[in-house]
């Protein structure tokens, strides 16, 4: 046991598992349950699994290096959804709309042991950060001709898609204007905010202790208070209604997100600023900077990649909490999974997942990497 | 000329500088001398207004300085400190340029400006000017931060421990290479120490602070050979300022015509130098590079307390 690879170990156990159980649900419509289907019933099933066992087992053994991991990885993922989508072309008798195959616990199990293999490989590989962002985007191309070559137009959670398809992009749209819009107003509202406590530590207290209650109340909580008091403020207060102001819909949504944004800003913007060396701000006043020069060529700069630190737990957290604003309304693919849990439909709830973990997981990458390059240019 | 008159700084009542008052001439190396919490940090940044002065002014060739816009003054003045203090995202170029930058010089006569500092500093343009703060040396950022302070040509240079961070052999270049070039450019200079063996090796005048008085300001010798209150002899110590004194005084200044065995000594080398080399050759007299003779009589009669 020495000599095998511990993680590999574990990886291969996974994908066992995975195997041993259901690839697939069948159900004869969308709302009752189904019965499990495995990898074995399905043609060259028996081919398959052997394969996958294999390459899994093989895996332990210690000399493979990261980058054929890597590959077999990819391999994985890319065979484990393609087989989810032939699985339901074989599975649906021609000319049934009502028949559904979802993915089951064997399809998520074998996805987590290829996904965990390959995040592993990666990080063997140390690849360079022009490499990791040649890797994301490959990885995006990949999901993106899979979707498109309708390999998996069969499977259930597409099929609720194909029936959606307007809705879908509306409600994609209505999702990324929430996480960015509320994005962009912390940055605008917080940044700012952050400057200010830094240069008047008395407001440092006050400012950090409301923003930090805020951030404690339950965002279904915080969408509760907000309906009867931002209704009233669109009742009561002349042309807050015709300025878009309401207890429900988008409005709310977007406050809330807003302020939860705001604490996670300010306080990355004031650590930023304060990690900059006292004698490097020292030497930009006594060089003879006025207060504005020396914010913003010598402390903002140095802040950066602590504030870009900032965007992404926030986009991050956005994306996520977003889904929320379904419920009162305002939009996005929150709309889609609320829907599914009141129909007791498990493939529309999927229908709004999916998405917000892809775009959370690509959002959280993408900006781990702009970290980095920001963080390579100071040392 | 800087005049500085009944300087004073209160911080919470207390005086942290107590009405100080000096002269600085034109070309002049001043250092300030004292302990830590003496007042000398704050004496000198209340030259360039990082710290506002309680009551008292400063007059920089007759102009009160409370009058000029402080960032306006402070482009005037060059000041480097401990730790250089580089900003880390520029290049060595980029930290260079930034009082001429901000003074609006054209590039082109910034650009030569950087090339010819550079070469004052002994640094390669080519290899030096577009590395970033972080791929220097101890002592190549220290030079880079004197550089940057003399820049836009300052008449007067503000110093405050430039040369803590370095370990010694550095350290004795570089002040050597400051006093050098100081006298090439006859920029005033006030520099801040807690190290009274630099004042000795660098200062025209020494100023020894403590408790935010200011208890002497004269040359180095006098400060040595008469030191005005037991503090100040504390701060010279007793065990070495014998030879404290012969450092001070080239051979050139006491050689006498005649003639000695063995290898010469420079004129321009310390009297300490030509002691320490009489003691390790066990000769009585050295030859003089250029004619003449130094000898231990004489070398002993300058090392005595007058």
């Amino acid at each position: 046991m020495a000599r095998l690879q511990p993680p590999a170990v574990l990886f291969a156990l996974i994908g066992l598992a995975g195997l041993a159980l259901p690839l697939v649900q069948f159900k004869p419509n969308r709302i009752v349950p189904g019965e499990g289907v495995g990898l074995l019933a399905l043609p060259q099933g028996l081919a398959i699994t052997g394969a996958v066992a294999v390459v899994l087992i093989a895996a332990c053994a210690p000399r493979w290096p990261a980058a054929l991991r890597l590959a077999v990885a990819a391999a994985g993922l890319a065979g484990v959804i393609l087989s989810l989508g032939a699985a339901a072309a074989h599975l649906v008798p021609p000319g049934n709309a009502l028949a559904r195959v979802a993915p089951a616990s064997g399809f998520w199990l074998l996805l987590l042991a290829f996904g965990l293999m390959g995040t592993d490989a990666v990080n063997r590989l140390k690849p360079g950060l022009a490499l990791r962002w040649q890797m994301l985007a490959g990885a995006l191309a990949l999901a993106a001709a899979i979707l498109v070559s309708g390999a998996l137009d069969g499977v259930s959670v597409m099929r609720e898609y194909a029936s959606r398809r307007d809705l879908f992009g509306r409600e994609a749209q209505a999702h990324l204007a929430l996480a960015f819009g509320s994005l962009g107003l912390a940055l605008i509202v917080g940044i700012p905010a952050g400057i200010a406590i830094f240069q008047a530590p008395r407001l440092r207290g006050p400012v950090l202790g409301v923003l930090n209650i805020l951030q404690t109340i339950p965002s279904l909580a915080l969408f509760g208070i907000m309906i009867p008091v931002l209704g009233w403020v669109a009742a009561t207060v002349p042309g807050a209604a015709r300025a878009g102001v309401s207890g429900i819909g988008v409005f709310p949504a977007l406050v809330a997100l807003f302020l939860y944004s705001l604490l996670p800003v300010v306080s990355n913007t004031l650590a930023g600023l304060s990690g900059v060396p006292a004698a490097t701000r020292d030497a930009a006043i006594g060089l003879g900077m006025t207060r504005a020069q020396v914010l913003a060529q010598v402390l903002v700069p140095l802040a950066l990649p602590v504030l870009l630190a900032a965007v992404r737990i926030v986009l991050v957290q956005n994306i996520g909490l977003a889904v929320i604003a379904g419920l009162i309304g305002g939009g996005g693919f929150g709309t889609f999974v609320f829907q599914g849990l009141n129909q007791t439909a498990m493939d529309l709830v999927l229908l709004g997942a999916l998405p917000t973990i892809a775009l959370a997981l690509v959002a959280g990458i993408a900006l781990d990497l702009l970290v980095q390059g920001a963080r390579r240019v100071p040392a | 000329m800087i005049e500085i008159r009944n300087l004073t700084r209160l911080y919470a009542g207390m005086p942290v500088v107590d009405d100080v008052s000096l002269t600085v001439e034109r070309g002049q190396l001043l250092v300030l001398v004292g302990t830590s919490g003496s007042g000398k940090t704050t004496l000198l940044r209340m030259i360039n207004r990082l710290v506002e002065p309680s009551s008292g002014r400063v007059l920089i060739e007759g102009v009160d300085t409370a009058t000029l816009p402080a960032h306006l003054l402070r482009r005037r003045i060059g000041y480097a400190i401990q730790g250089h203090g580089l900003f880390p995202h520029r290049t060595v170029a980029q930290n260079i340029a930034t009082v001429p930058r901000l003074l609006g010089w054209p590039r082109a006569r910034i650009a030569a400006r950087v090339e010819e500092l550079l070469d004052l500093f002994q640094m390669d343009p080519a290899a030096f000017r577009d590395r970033m703060p972080h791929q220097l040396s101890g002592g190549q950022a220290q030079r880079v931060g004197v550089a940057r302070a003399l820049a836009a040509r300052p008449d007067l240079l503000l110093m405050d421990e430039p040369f803590g961070a370095l370990d010694p052999l550095i350290r004795a270049k570089a002040q050597a290479d400051l006093k050098d070039i100081q006298r090439r450019l006859g920029t005033t200079l006030i520099l801040v120490t807690h190290d009274m063996a630099e004042a000795v090796a660098l200062g025209d005048r020494i100023a020894v602070m403590d408790h935010g008085k200011l208890l002497q300001d004269d040359r180095p010798a006098r400060i040595l050979t008469d030191p005005a209150t037991p503090f100040v002899a504390d701060l010279i110590g007793t065990a070495d300022r014998a030879l404290r004194l012969l450092s001070l005084i080239p051979v050139g200044a006491i050689a006498v015509p005649g003639e000695a065995e063995g290898a010469p000594i420079a004129p321009g080398a310390t009297l300490r130098d030509a002691l320490a080399e009489c003691l390790w050759s066990g000769r009585s007299a050295l030859p003089v590079e250029g004619g003449g003779v130094v000898t231990l009589d004489a070398l002993r009669a300058q090392a005595r307390h007058p």
